[in-house]
């Protein structure tokens, strides 16, 4: 490094750090929506409660952070996992039709334990990622094609659950997972957080990060070790189910419903984005965390400014488009070469021609 | 010891009947930070097989990449046929006539014999592809060979030999000059390689001139006219093969005497120790049949045999990466099932494969992390070793083994070469083993380092590990070895140890006679 | 001695009779046979087999054939393209709102829209073979682009009422059929067999079509046989924009509107069909023929349900699911044994 070892070479390390990119994209939003809306950073505190744009943002991007996070492990393994939308409604078409336990009229009771119908439905999604992760590790299939099975059949599964109409629930208790305030702040962003540290806790303080890392990064290598990867491999696609399954109660509480055919749509593209987004790479290996929550943030932040233009809520889409252009052009082999000649480190190439060298 | 080499060739050095058809002058490149050719001069015969030869980083590879347009040059110029070139890609490099055909074969699996010929040049019929043409055509290319196969059938459907020739095959049908063979014949067993030799020097016969690239000496010196040496990216001097020694040849490659390795010799120890490892007539599908052997604590034991003798397939059986189907396989005396890695890494067993890109270094990784994989491994997911640990444990090996990296959280991938090997020893050293399987441990890297691993695992055996050695260097298992088990077609055909243990009876076992 | 030799190791694999690669899509023909039969049984009566019904499995379904030729090419170079559907709803977009609200002449609109879909097919591939970004992402932008566009154009759905598309759509020719009920075909089943024998013939006999097999079959060698793999790469994104944007224009012969919510999730349907229809997804082995009758098994099981009445549709996503499952699973027991066939190869030579 050029310049002081000092200031300078903390200062590269910040910079080429892979979370300060995503971080400075979110800044840069945050500040666009400043621009637009003056009152944008204002929270107020009404009923005990915190209000104001940062904490909708905040708490409109659970579910995409939630997902996100499942969806970073299995991305670190080298591996995509598409059916968490699907899984996502599935959730909610099984969370409610439990609480409703098959009354045909909308009341405020639910037919069964509140905790036993949580515990199902985590159940249920878990189970549903383990079968993708099975098809994957054990029958080695590519993991864009086992998950698009549940993909496309998870929604009908949950039409089948729901009967294929929106079933609706009025009790309480299930609104307070989606709807209900803890402390000044929503409660989905308490579970978020509680996902996130139990996420954090369980790859970097035991070495399941490890392991999760080896296998994306070199399988064979990884099993020459000792590592168990196919286990491995089923434990992310598992943790991604699950992840869909609290982000499917989160959703379906907001909203009081179970939509089988709308519930988080789309959702595994923005999950995968916004791992995208956090510095994880679409081909395994090392994965980031607070990157993906930082790229759900955006993806959210980014959508809210779009709504500041009273247009159709779809439109967000084109510039959605146009920034993960700019990020994966930015992230793109083309050019980090370039970058790389001019900063003179060694060519790609080389270093495979010179492999065996001393 | 260099031999300065003309730009005009002197007659001595060239065949007689040639015209020089490929010439390189003072050749440049440059990659940030390294000259990877310096200067060098190189020049082809029409009707000769020129062997290119270097150690790893000589820049016989960076040399190829240039003739065949993989890489621009930075100075010096090409002459082919009298004119000036430079190949800005392969493709122009094979429309002038440069073709190059690798050990990994370069054609489409799933397409035809007949399409992967002539894929991007099909003869036409109008706006479509004339396949019958294109197969009679094909026919006809292949009968040049002798290969009488059916062209229709894909091409996955051969051995690899027949894959290779069949690249020839291409290559010389675009009108090839000159054929560059880069390591052709790793993958091919004798018969093949005899093969290929026949229509090698057939084709010499019709005047192309080939750039031959190996690291098998004997073939070297069977195929090739002329040789020319590469070290560190400089040009060591073109030799006639008969007028160029075998022993001169790797003296020139490697830049120094063996002196290195010749330090590494042992005192056979006297009486090895109880036996840890034992295989009796085990066998398991498609790999081995019927061997048994005994590794014994504080012995080196060596596996000797020919690439695909079944020496790393027993190898594979003791690690349970493929699990036997018959026999015992015995460890400590009880007879055990080695279903998988995990449990052979369980039983105090560690493995450094062959292919250590593939199966050893996880690249991405630090060199802490890759130090403690295996250990991790074993403690399994909820067992975390502290970071403290980490370090400490990483420390200790890279001091112990003298891996050449700033810290413990460099990415092996940026390490060199030599190093890798190293960083794998230590992923297994800190599993605490007691049986050590080293497949190849040595190869693709320096003589130096070669010698640092070799003083490296007799010290283990000292420490009373039981090691098994896997080299298809002989001179190294000779040096290394207690007991040889030599091995071909994939079973055990002898056990050599005591007196007897020299490279002729080696070879002498290989090549059919019996052990002993 | 030789010769024998080599010529042995050259019919390995005849004993199995056929190729092992070709399993996949003969399974799809049989199994659309199967289907077919056992509709006739169970409907039989009232007019599954008729010549009618079979008219309608492609009537219906045309637009998502077209959408699969284009596919199955894309898949068989080792890609993957998430926008068709996207790409589709902004065609019928485009073509309500350009001869709608523009009042642009309806011909013109109809290029402008070909045109539009094969520029952004065209970007696409730019981004995945220029900037080295993987097909999942850059069709994902794709779709978001596009779908995204249809918005800013227009937050309604648009009703056509144009005269000559209407005439189009509309325009039917009764077939020669026995039975009570007339059976029509319409534009888009011709537009559907055309695409479909052009994908064909590209396939098999034209170079673009070989260089799409060998891409996918191995990037790197195709890179050194000299195939000119960037102009193979986009023209396969770009054919593939075709392909949806003309999927969008019959779909909207077939419901006179153009709107933004259209044939959400139509790749899913589309990449499913190809698969069903024995389109490796790890590229390298496939057939557009495959792929017809991919969608034939979609299109009967969107009869079966409408026929028995009682099931909803969502049991079609069920279906589709299940049948993906066998077909991958079949794909997967395919390769192994390939591989095994070989590795006995590897042993006996």
């Amino acid at each position: 490094m050029r310049g002081n070892p000092g200031t300078a070479g903390v200062f590269d390390k910040i910079v080429s750090s892979k979370l300060f990119s995503s971080l400075a994209a979110l800044f840069v939003i945050l500040l666009f929506n400043v621009f637009l809306n003056p009152g944008f950073l204002s929270i107020t505190i009404v009923n005990g409660h915190l209000f104001g744009q940062l904490i909708d943002i905040l708490n409109r991007a659970v579910p995409v952070m939630i997902l996100s996070i499942g969806m970073t492990l299995v991305i670190a393994t080298g591996g995509t996992d598409l059916s968490c939308g699907a899984l996502l409604a599935l959730a909610g078409a099984t969370a409610i039709s439990l609480i409703r336990g098959g009354s045909a009229v909308l009341n405020s009771d639910t037919a069964m334990p509140f905790v036993l119908v949580i515990a199902i439905t985590l159940a249920v999604t878990t189970l549903c990622g383990l079968w993708n992760g099975f098809l994957v590790a054990k029958l080695g299939i590519q993991p864009i094609v086992a998950t698009l099975i549940f993909m496309t059949a998870g929604r009908g599964i949950a039409q089948l659950i729901t009967g294929a109409r929106n079933l609706t629930t009025g009790y309480a208790p299930f609104s307070v997972i989606g709807q209900g305030w803890f402390l000044l702040f929503p409660v989905p962003i308490f579970i978020a957080a509680g996902v996130c540290l139990v996420a954090w806790y369980f790859t970097r303080r035991t070495a399941f990060g490890l392991f999760v890392e080896a296998v994306g990064i070199n399988a064979s290598a990884a099993r020459y070790s000792g590592i168990n990867s196919s286990l491995i491999i089923m434990a992310v696609y598992a943790i991604s189910g699950f992840c869909a399954g609290v982000a499917g109660l989160i959703y379906s509480s907001g909203i009081m419903c179970a939509d089988a055919n709308n519930a988080g749509l789309n959702y595994e593209l923005d999950a995968i984005l916004a791992t995208v987004l956090g510095g994880t790479s679409m081909m395994g290996g090392r994965f980031y965390l607070a990157g993906s929550v930082i790229g759900s943030l955006i993806i959210m932040a980014l959508t809210k400014s779009i709504y500041a233009f009273d247009v159709a809520p779809e439109s967000a889409l084109v510039v959605k488009a146009l920034v993960v252009v700019i990020v994966v052009l930015i992230q793109s082999p083309f050019f980090k070469k370039r970058k790389f000649r001019k900063a003179g480190g060694p060519e790609l190439e080389l270093a495979s021609d010179r492999e065996g060298g001393r | 010891m260099e031999v300065p080499y003309h730009n005009v060739p002197k007659d001595d050095v060239l065949p007689k009947t040639s015209n020089v058809l490929l010439e390189v002058f003072d050749i440049e490149k440059t990659f940030p930070g390294v000259r990877a050719l310096k200067r060098v001069n190189f020049a082809l015969s029409e009707g000769e097989v020129h062997s290119l030869m270097g150690e790893n980083g000589a820049g016989k590879s960076t040399l190829i990449k240039c003739l065949t347009g993989v890489y621009g040059f930075d100075g010096g110029r090409i002459v082919f046929q009298g004119r000036e070139i430079r190949p800005e890609s392969p493709l122009r490099a094979i429309s002038m006539g440069i073709s190059s055909v690798y050990q990994e074969v370069n054609l489409c699996p799933n397409l035809s014999v007949a399409e992967n010929i002539f894929a991007g040049r099909q003869p036409m019929k109008g706006f479509f592809i004339d396949w019958k043409t294109l197969e009679e055509r094909a026919a006809a290319v292949l009968a040049r060979f002798d290969l009488d196969i059916d062209v229709r059938r894909s091409l996955d459907s051969y051995s690899i030999a027949i894959q290779q020739m069949i690249a020839i095959a291409r290559a010389l049908d675009i009108s090839s000059r000159v054929l560059i063979l880069d390591e052709p014949t790793s993958s091919l067993d004798k018969q093949e390689v005899e093969k290929l030799f026949e229509i090698i020097r057939r084709l010499r016969g019709e005047g192309i001139g080939i750039i031959f690239i190996t690291h098998f000496l004997d073939q070297v010196y069977e195929i090739s006219d002329r040789i020319t040496v590469l070290r560190n990216g400089e040009l060591v001097g073109t030799y006639k093969t008969e007028d160029l020694p075998k022993i001169d040849l790797v003296t020139k490659m490697v830049g120094k005497n063996f002196e290195d390795l010749a330090k590494v010799s042992r005192v056979r120890s006297a009486s090895p120790g109880d036996v840890i490892l034992a295989l009796e007539e085990v066998s398991a599908y498609q790999s081995v049949e019927n061997v048994s052997l005994e590794l014994k604590r504080g012995e080196v034991l060596g596996f000797a045999g020919l690439l695909g003798s079944g020496r790393t397939e027993t190898a594979n059986l003791m690690f349970g990466i493929d699990r036997n189907s018959g026999g015992v396989v015995r460890l400590k005396g009880t007879a055990v099932k080695l279903a998988s890695p995990r449990e052979a890494i369980r039983g105090r067993i560690a493995f450094c494969p062959e292919d250590r890109k593939r199966d050893g270094i996880v690249g991405e990784l630090s060199v802490r992390e890759n130090i403690i994989l295996a250990l991790q491994a074993r403690r399994g997911v909820f067992r975390f070793i502290p970071l403290r640990k980490q370090y400490e444990l990483a420390s200790r090996y890279i001091e112990l083994l003298g891996i050449a990296t700033p810290d413990a959280d460099k990415k092996v991938n940026d390490l060199s070469g030599g190093n890798q090997p190293k960083v794998i020893l230590a992923r297994w050293l800190a599993t605490e083993p007691e049986v050590m399987l080293l497949d190849e441990p040595t190869r693709g890297i320096d003589i130096g380092a070669k010698a640092e691993i070799m003083k490296l695992t007799l010290g283990l055996c000292q420490d009373g590990m039981a090691i098994a050695f896997i080299s298809s260097e002989l001179d190294e298992i000779v040096r290394i070895s207690d007991r040889v088990i030599v091995m071909r077609d994939r079973a055990k055909i002898g056990e050599i140890e005591g007196d007897g243990l020299n490279q002729d009876n080696i070879l002498r076992a290989i090549a059919g006679g019996g052990a002993k | 001695m030789e010769r024998v030799k080599l010529r042995k190791t050259g019919g390995e694999k005849r004993k199995l009779g056929i190729d092992l690669k070709y399993i996949p899509a003969l399974s799809a023909i049989a199994l659309f046979l199967a289907a077919y039969a056992i509709g006739g049984i169970l409907y039989g009566e009232r007019g599954f087999l008729s010549m009618r019904t079979f008219a309608t499995l492609f009537t219906d379904n045309a637009y998502l054939g077209v959408s699969a030729v284009g596919m199955t090419i894309v898949i068989i170079s080792g890609g993957i393209d998430l926008s068709v559907g996207s790409v589709a709803a902004l065609s019928t977009m485009m073509l309500a709102y350009g001869t709608e609200v523009l009042r642009w002449n309806s011909v013109l609109m109809l290029i402008v829209v070909l045109l539009t879909g094969m520029a952004l097919g065209a970007f696409m591939g730019m981004l995945i073979d220029v900037f080295e970004v993987p097909p999942f992402i850059s069709t994902l932008i794709g779709m978001f682009f596009a779908r995204g566009l249809c918005f800013i154009i227009s937050i309604q759905s648009i009703t056509i009422n144009d005269p000559l598309l209407r005439a189009l759509g509309k325009w039917r020719i009764r077939l020669p059929a026995a039975s009570r009920a007339a059976a029509y075909v319409n534009l888009s089943v011709f537009i559907f067999a055309l695409v479909l024998a052009a994908g064909v013939v590209i396939m098999r006999c034209t170079k673009f079509g070989r260089g799409v097999y060998a891409f996918g079959g191995n990037r790197a060698s195709a890179v050194l046989m000299g195939l000119p793999t960037r102009r193979i790469q986009i023209g396969i994104y770009t054919f593939n924009g075709f392909c949806s944007a003309l999927a969008g224009v019959l779909f909207a012969f077939y419901t006179f509107s153009g709107y933004g919510r259209h044939l959400y999730g139509m790749e899913l349907d589309v990449i499913s069909s190809v698969v069903i229809g024995g389109t490796l997804l790890t590229g390298g082995v496939g057939y557009p023929i495959g792929s017809l009758f991919g969608i034939m098994i979609y299109s009967v099981i969107l009869k079966f349900i409408s026929f028995n009445g009682s099931l909803s549709s969502w049991w079609t996503k069920i279906a589709v699911g299940v049948l993906l499952l066998f077909f991958i699973a079949l794909q997967r027991v395919t390769v192994v044994l390939v591989k095994r066939s070989k590795r006995e190869l590897k042993r006996k030579n």
